[in-house]
């Protein structure tokens, strides 16, 4: 594994071009910006072709003979399939709008993830091999022909993209590179060319439920070790149920949220809040994943990950669905669950049994985010919240992409957060709601092999949070997002050391007064509370 | 270099009108013919483009949301920039061709020491892209009064508020010259900035320099050489009464212009300047962000292959059970 650079150096960012030009500059894939390729194991278990042993490094992938017309016949198809990638392929006009805005680029001054230039990795081809201009005029038409050298160069950029769309905002005309990124990467995996940290996930999820690959006693005993803390810092012992036929509510969320800190403390949240409200609700182990690694690698693969919910929802006999904090699994949800596996018309309109609040914005879906559930206790002031207790905390919020540019949940956490905090200060208004940046790796390429490409992604978001450590003191970076929650904790490691990270409910847990609680000494992370130090 | 090459074409289409005028004397082509050909291709192609556009399915609905959402009551909606409505959509869809908003919210940044990323607002894009197009555009529509006798009055509207300024014999009309420097700009922007000079093709400086010299010509007759509008008048309405004849002594400038003019309408719908339609059709403004409201339908959705519960707990129903997890099948 290539050695990441110290962050004085890597935030030496050179931005000047290369003297040749793009197409005659071939990708250079350097170590530590690269994920290790898909295992065969993986591939088989998702039934995915060309699954073989290689390596990235090695001048032979083990394609098949025929990969260029797989490919090709790839992008036929999926011209005919999809309005924005054929739109998307023909108006760019090269403003140049969207050219700083990805993270990528800010973090690592590479020309090619200008999204733009990205964009025009596979514009090119499709110039070449089907646009009468491309054909005849070649080069002139910014044209090129699909070789080797481009394949690779494909590999190592549309795994340089974590799908954010950010430059989306910015384009006049709403060129959104993740979806050129998803069209590249589902041609990708025409070959098996995934990289390992997306395909193992998803193989995980598609036979054991979630990414992880928690069977279901453990993720039974995971929660169990949640509870027992819980208990330690409330004396309140709580029990939740899995599987459970006949429950109103079923609870689906990442299950990074089930494995690591901080995202355990995020979800020792939720339990506690269940608990607190009574909440007929049941955990499943089927579909133990808010998640979906499907979502990076193909359609197809996205909806087959995407199904358990709903079958598990009507296998049940709930009346609807609350998901957890989770980026792009709210972008899956909003944007494509209901149009992949719906109608959910075995499901009722989501009401809340609280405050009997019906959310009428999902009354298709069926499928509430837990923020816009908690907001609405909150305004219905059905929680009983003590802000004092997180005075420790000069908080922040970063907007996860997903949620924000592809649902625009910008307001529910801020509510929540001004209801349970009493010190809380924004980013730069650039860098925040629609403009707000990506953690750095996203899309599933949070591996540990990538971390100088993670590192550099990270810089602007991270850079951002220096910004209001220095003038206000903020120590806690909050989100709705598993994959922030692991990834920020190690950016912010790198370039603010001393700032942390909490998901949302993790806050609202501290600040709320439990029937029948203990005097409690420390937050859920065993730190002291404000005035209470000593104590514990 | 492409834009070396760029100009070269256009020069190239330059000297051909020349030639084929004042050399070869072929009038008639270069007054009637090409202009014919060139309606035809830019009709047929800009057609089908839109309609090969049009007829591809939009399988997902996938707004990119640019602010709150449709969720509790009390929440306040960015109805434009996140609708939820077809309205919202119409709103933010206008303010998008109209007012390029979203280029209005452009940003630059800049790394400083610390290190310290600052961002700014930009508005110079927004601002020369506006001009040019709304210049454009008034351009074009005062040419109407070529095709039309008696002129209707809102043309002669039109050029009267473009002649506001009231100077000169004949007055000055701003949008030709808005036209030349706008284009001017986003010319000079493409080759001083240089993450725009790197991702820049032929296809982009072309149709600037052709645009840039169609301006020029045109400037050239209406200010500096003397062009017999009366004839010129009697050709462009012989054309659109399907009667054309070439009338003598036009100038071979006018036909430069005609031609360049003519290349630019053939060229528009094999190239990027195809946005013009393309915009309407972006599935990431054009539609709203309602899909958790209404169900959006995939003409193409499949079913796929899974992994069923049954198959799960025939898996783990033993660990199922030690766990206390109730299962299906005992």
């Amino acid at each position: 594994m290539a050695k990441t650079p110290k962050p004085d150096e890597l935030s030496k960012i050179d931005y000047k071009q290369p003297e040749t030009s793009w197409m005659d500059t071939p990708a250079e894939l350097k170590e530590g910006n690269w994920c290790y390729g898909a295992k065969p194991k993986n591939l088989e278990t998702l039934h995915f072709p060309n699954p073989r042993e290689w390596r990235v490094q090695d001048e032979d992938w083990k394609l098949p003979d025929n990969w260029q017309e797989i490919i090709l016949q790839g992008m036929k198809e999926r011209l005919d399939k999809y309005r924005s990638f054929k739109v998307f392929m023909d108006i760019c006009v090269r403003c140049g709008a969207c050219a700083d805005k990805c993270h990528f680029f800010i973090g690592s001054g590479d020309p090619k993830n200008m999204p733009v230039l990205r964009a025009e990795l596979l514009r090119s081809v499709y110039r070449g091999n089907f646009t009468a201009a491309g054909k005849i005029l070649g080069k002139l038409a910014g044209a090129r022909p699909l070789t080797l050298a481009v394949l690779k160069e494909w590999w190592y950029y549309f795994f340089q993209c974590t799908e954010c769309r950010r430059c989306s905002v910015f384009c006049p005309y709403g060129i959104d590179t993740a979806e050129i990124t998803m069209m590249a990467r589902e041609l990708l995996n025409l070959l098996g060319l995934n990289i390992d940290w997306i395909a193992g996930p998803a193989a995980n999820c598609y036979m054991k439920g979630n990414h992880l690959g928690l069977e279901p006693h453990t993720i039974v005993g995971n929660l169990e070790y949640m509870l027992d803390d819980i208990e330690t810092v409330t004396g309140i012992k709580i029990t939740p149920t899995f599987n459970r036929k006949g429950a109103e509510i079923l609870f689906v969320t990442p299950s990074g949220d089930l494995f690591a800190d901080p995202g355990t403390y995020t979800c020792m949240g939720y339990l506690m809040l269940f608990h607190e409200l009574g909440l007929d609700y049941t955990w499943s182990t089927y579909a133990s994943e808010g998640g979906n690694f499907g979502f990076f690698t193909s359609n197809e693969l996205a909806k087959r990950l995407n199904s358990k919910i709903y079958n598990e929802a009507r296998r049940l006999g709930v009346k609807w669905i609350l998901g957890g904090e989770c980026g792009h699994m709210w972008r899956v949800l909003n944007q494509y669950m209901d149009t992949w596996n719906g109608p959910a018309d075995f499901l009722e309109v989501p009401k809340s049994p609280i405050t009997g609040t019906v959310f009428e914005n999902t009354r298709s879906t069926k499928m509430v985010h837990i923020a816009e559930f908690t907001a609405d206790l909150i305004k219905n002031k059905k929680l009983k919240l003590d802000p004092k207790r997180n005075d420790n905390l000069k908080v922040t919020f970063h907007d996860s992409c997903n949620t924000s540019r592809g649902m625009g949940l910008l307001e529910e956490p801020r509510y929540i957060i001004n209801n349970v905090c009493n010190n809380f200060y924004e980013m730069d208004e650039l860098t925040i709601r629609e403009k707000t940046f990506c953690c750095g790796s996203g899309s599933g390429l949070n591996a540990g092999e990538n971390m100088e490409i993670r590192m550099r992604g990270g810089f602007p978001r991270a850079n951002a949070v220096k910004d209001v450590v220095e003038k206000y003191g903020v120590n806690m970076v909050a989100n709705v997002c598993a994959i922030d929650r692991a990834v920020l904790t190690a950016s912010l490691d790198y370039w603010v050391p001393g700032t942390k990270v909490t998901g949302v409910h993790e806050l609202v847990a501290n600040a709320m007064i439990m029937k029948g609680e203990k005097e409690r000494t420390t937050n859920l992370r065993g730190d002291p509370l404000p005035g209470m130090e000593g104590q514990e | 270099m492409n834009a070396i090459i760029s100009l070269i074409a256009v020069v190239g289409l330059v000297l051909i009108a020349f030639i084929g005028v004042n050399v070869a004397n072929l009038h008639f082509i270069f007054g009637i013919i090409v202009p014919y050909v060139a309606i035809v291709i830019f009709l047929i192609g800009v057609i089908s483009r839109v309609m090969k556009w049009g007829r591809t399915p939009v399988p997902f609905r996938i707004p990119t949301t640019c602010g709150q959402q449709q969720s509790l009551p009390w929440i306040k909606q960015s109805k434009l920039d996140n609708p939820s409505t077809t309205s919202g959509v119409v709103g933010r869809m206008l303010l998008e061709v109209f007012l390029f908003r979203s280029l209005f919210s452009n940003t630059k940044f800049e790394l400083r020491e610390g290190p310290k990323v600052a961002y700014g607002s930009t508005k110079w894009l927004w601002l020369g892209g506006l001009a040019f197009h709304w210049s454009f555009l008034v351009v074009l529509i005062r040419h109407l009064r070529l095709f039309a006798e008696p002129v209707p009055a809102f043309l002669m509207g039109v050029e009267a508020l473009d002649g506001f300024l009231q100077v000169g014999i004949p007055g000055v009309l701003i949008s030709g010259i808005v036209l030349l420097l706008a284009v001017t700009y986003l010319f000079l922007r493409r080759v001083f900035i240089p993450q725009v000079r790197y991702i820049s093709l032929v296809a982009d400086y072309f149709p600037l320099f052709l645009i840039m010299s169609v301006a020029i010509t045109g400037i050239l007759m209406r200010y500096f050489l003397r062009v017999d509008l009366v004839s010129i008048k009697a050709l462009t309405i012989g054309i659109v009464s399907f009667n054309a004849k070439v009338p003598e002594g036009i100038s071979v400038v006018f036909y430069i212009h005609l031609f360049l003019v003519s290349t630019l309408f053939a060229y528009i719908p094999y190239s990027k300047i195809m946005h013009l339609g393309g915009v309407f059709l972006s599935p990431t403004r054009n539609l709203a962000n309602n899909s958790r409201m209404v169900r959006h339908i995939n003409p193409w959705n499949y079913p796929v292959e899974l992994h069923t519960y049954a198959e799960y707990e025939d898996e783990f129903r033993d660990k199922m059970k030690d766990a206390g997890i109730p299962v299906d099948k005992e």
